[in-house]
């Protein structure tokens, strides 16, 4: 069926035979009519126009209270015209916003991005998806001069733009600090300084920081209101939840932050993440802590970054692929 | 300015005479019914804004005839507390009518051409224009 143009002419043949044939095709048509017309912004109050022109060509005795009752309908549909004509305008505009949005979701990619680093004896996996556009999660990976691996993970209590603006100052507050001294006490009571001094006092940041010394295979820790991690004893085949006290980040500016230490033996595995893996839902329920640890003990014999990322999709095909916050996973592995 | 008609708004009721007067001037200039409909539709919204915010003010129109081309012009005029941020009321979605499209960025598209003045403390007075085509 070839497409028509609304114009009176085609309007009006149709219309005509409508009327004579009660025919379901110039319906048919009629829905074509008015998809066109609003791909071509043509407002209800002209349609009305046509439609009332044609009827006067094809009735030209029609009794003026018809002619003049359609002056009143057009007067009553003008406002649906306006509304669409501005549904439009703000479609554009979302669009237009949507695309602005990815190109700073690409910036800020660049911006936080950190290398995995490759090393002798332990065997890292990480994997941070966000919700929406853009990351509130952070993590980090940074080998200092002696060997030892800093990693931190973090979470600013929010989402989206807002938390992806507060997350590059985090970023760029620790690669300005010296890298002799990574003790993670030391780095959470400077980041939250900066914190402090520089955010809004409504916008909070989790963060866990730890480092593993690979000569002496230990494992210092520290926490600012983190959602706590999972270390994993191979020997005892069991998990035992980590985390230490600490303020969250920004709220004191002399909060202190204490450090803990363990070994780490082979086989051990250290598990980091935030609230968007613990709080993941099933239908209304959050799921329970056993259920992660369960699912982390299903893959524990793959490489890390197998773990993560076999752990990510079994949350994603969970919650219907559709994440509620930013899923931030990081699996360390003494491997050797 | 030769042969500006007024209509003051002070009531409600005033509106509706400023739409009289405006769909008679538009008319005679040789508007055909749906661009009176959208000529009626921008005055209500232009003297109801008078009415709402201003209290009291006036809508004048003028004929347009030039050689080359006809319209009308919609003048609207108040000495009320003026609009501060003109780019905001300009801004689709911004009218506290919320998603029926009207309000000023309404008047402007139903228009052909449009200018807003307006001071805080001093007045709003707005100016629209629609050509005969
Ligand atoms: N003549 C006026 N004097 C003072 N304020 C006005 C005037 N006209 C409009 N405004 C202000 O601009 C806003 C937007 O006006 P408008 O676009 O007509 O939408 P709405 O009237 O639905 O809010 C109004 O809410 C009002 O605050
Ligand atoms: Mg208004």
């Amino acid at each position: 069926m070839n497409t028509l143009k609304l114009d009176l002419e085609n309007y009006r043949d149709l219309l005509d035979e409508y009327i004579r044939t009660k025919d379901e095709r110039a319906l048919y048509q009629a829905e074509q009519f008015s998809k066109q017309s609003m791909q071509q912004n043509i407002s209800p109050e002209e349609i009305i126009n046509v439609h009332l022109r044609s009827l006067q060509e094809l009735y030209p005795e029609l009794p003026d209270y018809i002619l003049d009752s359609f002056d009143f309908l057009m007067e009553t549909m003008m406002s649906y015209g306006l509304a669409y004509q501005e549904f439009q305008a703000l479609r554009e505009k979302q669009l237009e916003l949507k695309s602005e949005i990815a190109v700073a979701a690409n910036m800020q990619k660049t911006l936080l991005s950190t290398v995995k680093p490759e090393m002798e004896g332990v065997d890292i996996g990480a994997l941070s998806v966000p919700a929406r556009q853009m990351n509130g999660d952070y993590h980090h990976f940074v080998v200092d001069d002696e060997g030892s691996l800093g990693v931190a993970v973090a979470d600013v209590i929010g989402k989206g733009v807002p938390a992806a603006l507060c997350m590059s100052m985090i970023k760029y507050a620790m690669d300005s600090f010296p890298e002799l001294r990574m003790d993670p006490k030391y780095i959470l009571g400077s980041l939250n300084r900066v914190v402090e001094r520089n955010v809004d006092s409504n916008m909070f940041i989790t963060m866990m920081y730890c480092m593993y010394n690979t000569e002496s295979s230990t494992l210092t820790y520290a926490s600012a209101g983190h959602e706590p991690g999972f270390y994993y004893h191979k020997e005892k085949d069991e998990f035992e939840e980590i985390s230490a006290p600490g303020l969250v980040l920004g709220v004191s500016a002399d909060a202190m932050y204490e450090q803990y230490e363990r070994k780490m033996d082979k086989g051990d595995m250290l598990v980091l993440l935030t609230d968007g893996v613990t709080e993941c839902r099933k239908g209304d329920d959050f799921i329970e802590q056993e259920e992660i640890l369960e699912v982390i003990r299903e893959y524990k014999h793959l490489s890390s970054q197998e773990i993560v990322e076999s752990v990510y999709k079994y949350f994603e095909r969970l919650q219907d692929f559709q994440l509620r916050d930013d899923f931030t996973l990081i699996v360390l592995k003494r491997d050797v | 300015m030769s042969d500006q008609s007024c209509v003051y708004i002070k009531k409600e009721w005033d509106i509706v005479a400023a739409r009289q007067m405006g769909r008679d001037i538009a008319t005679q200039v040789g508007f055909k019914t749906v661009d009176q409909a959208r000529i009626a539709t921008a005055i209500s919204e232009l003297a109801r804004n008078i009415y709402l915010y201003a209290g009291a003010g006036k809508i004048c129109f003028e004929a347009i005839e030039t050689v080359q081309k006809k319209g009308i012009t919609i003048k609207a005029t108040d000495e009320g507390p003026g609009i501060s941020d003109l780019a905001q009321v300009m801004e689709d979605g911004y009218s506290t009518s919320g998603g029926l499209g009207a309000g000023l960025p309404g008047v402007k598209r139903l228009m052909d051409e449009f200018d807003i003045i307006s001071k805080s403390g001093e007045g709003t007075t707005i100016e629209s224009t629609k050509w005969l085509r």
